[in-house]
């Protein structure tokens, strides 16, 4: 039986697909079985960023639909065996996803899948809520930003009162901070909200701070998850948060200032 | 650090990064305690409205009725202000 995690936060261009794909690369990478949805009806991206524009044939809606079966629009990532991208429909239609499909379709990704990884759209319309109501975990994703993080209460009042979990009385969702486009300097001169006001605002287990890197742009002009690039900084903290996700205890990386050293403390810089 | 950083910093010595802290923890705090009302409340209210209404005059917008959640007791309270014309006379 598969853990369905939601990737959400209510506001737009915060990081959710650069995450989605990050994280169901780092899922498949430790050698879970992983699906990654892209639930943004209209507007697929999931697509570009995980490099698989142009293999799409069918898409979640033809599923849906029963133009098409799971395996002919399962597209399987070409670094990784287990993991497979379910792209959005670029239809119009916006009640092209019904909370019955939907729900099939997770059901039968469920049994051949340790992990669903579902990319929610931005706003509160119905592939958010779609995306969220099956949920089983829900990664937040916030920059340390005013409205990014009055979205993500607003989601968090979501998540509580309008998924399965929530209208079944069962266990509520998990809930995940994972703040994104971090600048340790603009913390350390006062111009940004640091990690523990984020936290301290929106009362969530912290599972990973992504640092504000070039490397995330670097990543999605070339479709491929910036958990793939070793070196960098953000891709590094994207393995972290895998870990962390997976139960592993790991320190915060990329949350302070480098230490400055002699020289560029005598020359400034 | 130049002369010029040193003014910078004297003069930006409260970030901006405060004030957003505490802009957010208000309006966190506002939208929760709002999302947390049951939502029999707005009902409840009219109700209590109209049998007061039986007894004595009140100004509809002078009634409130909240909901304060604690750790161990929810306390429901309700608020109405009889102004002087209103309370008739003994």
């Amino acid at each position: 039986m598969a853990r369905i995690i939601v990737v959400t936060s209510g506001k737009g261009g915060v990081g959710k697909t650069t995450t989605s794909a990050a994280f169901s690369m780092g899922l498949a990478r430790r050698g879970y079985r992983t699906a990654v949805i892209d639930f943004d009806v209209g507007l697929r991206n999931l697509d570009l960023v995980m490099g698989c524009e142009r293999r799409v044939v069918y898409d979640f809606v033809n599923v849906i639909n029963g133009e098409a079966n799971l395996n002919q629009a399962l597209i399987r990532d070409k670094r990784s065996d287990n993991l497979y991208v379910l792209p959005a429909s670029q239809t119009r239609d916006k009640e092209a996803l019904t909370r019955e499909g939907v729900g099939r379709v997770l059901e039968e990704l469920a049994q051949t899948f340790d992990y669903v990884v579902c990319d929610s759209p931005a706003g509160i319309e119905r592939g958010a809520t779609m995306a969220m109501y099956y949920a089983d975990d829900a990664l937040v994703v916030t920059n340390p930003e005013v409205s990014s993080v009055r979205d993500s209460d607003r989601m968090l009042g979501i998540l509580a009162s309008k998924s399965r979990r929530a209208e079944n009385n069962e266990e509520p969702i998990r809930e995940f901070l994972l703040l994104t486009r971090y600048s340790p300097e603009r913390v350390h001169k006062g111009e940004m909200l640091s990690v523990k006001d984020v936290q301290d605002i929106l009362s969530l287990d912290l599972l990973g701070v992504i640092p504000e890197s070039p490397a995330v742009l670097n990543a999605s002009n070339s479709g491929v998850p910036v958990i793939l690039d070793d070196h960098s900084d953000a891709g590094q903290a994207y393995q972290d948060m895998v870990g962390r996700y997976l139960g592993e205890e790991l320190p915060h990386r990329f949350v302070d200032l480098p230490r400055k050293g002699f020289f560029s403390r005598l020359f400034g810089g | 650090m130049g002369l010029l950083d040193y003014f910078r910093a004297s003069r930006s010595k409260k970030g901006s990064a405060v004030v957003a802290r505490e802009r957010l923890q208000i309006l966190v705090a506002h939208d929760r305690a709002e999302r947390d009302r049951p939502s029999y409340l707005p009902k409840l209210q009219e109700e209590l409205i109209a049998v007061i209404s039986k007894y004595v005059k009140i100004d509809r917008s002078k009634v409130s009725v909240n909901l304060e959640r604690g750790d161990r007791q929810d306390i429901l309270e309700l608020n109405i202000v009889l102004s002087e014309d209103t309370v008739p006379s003994r």
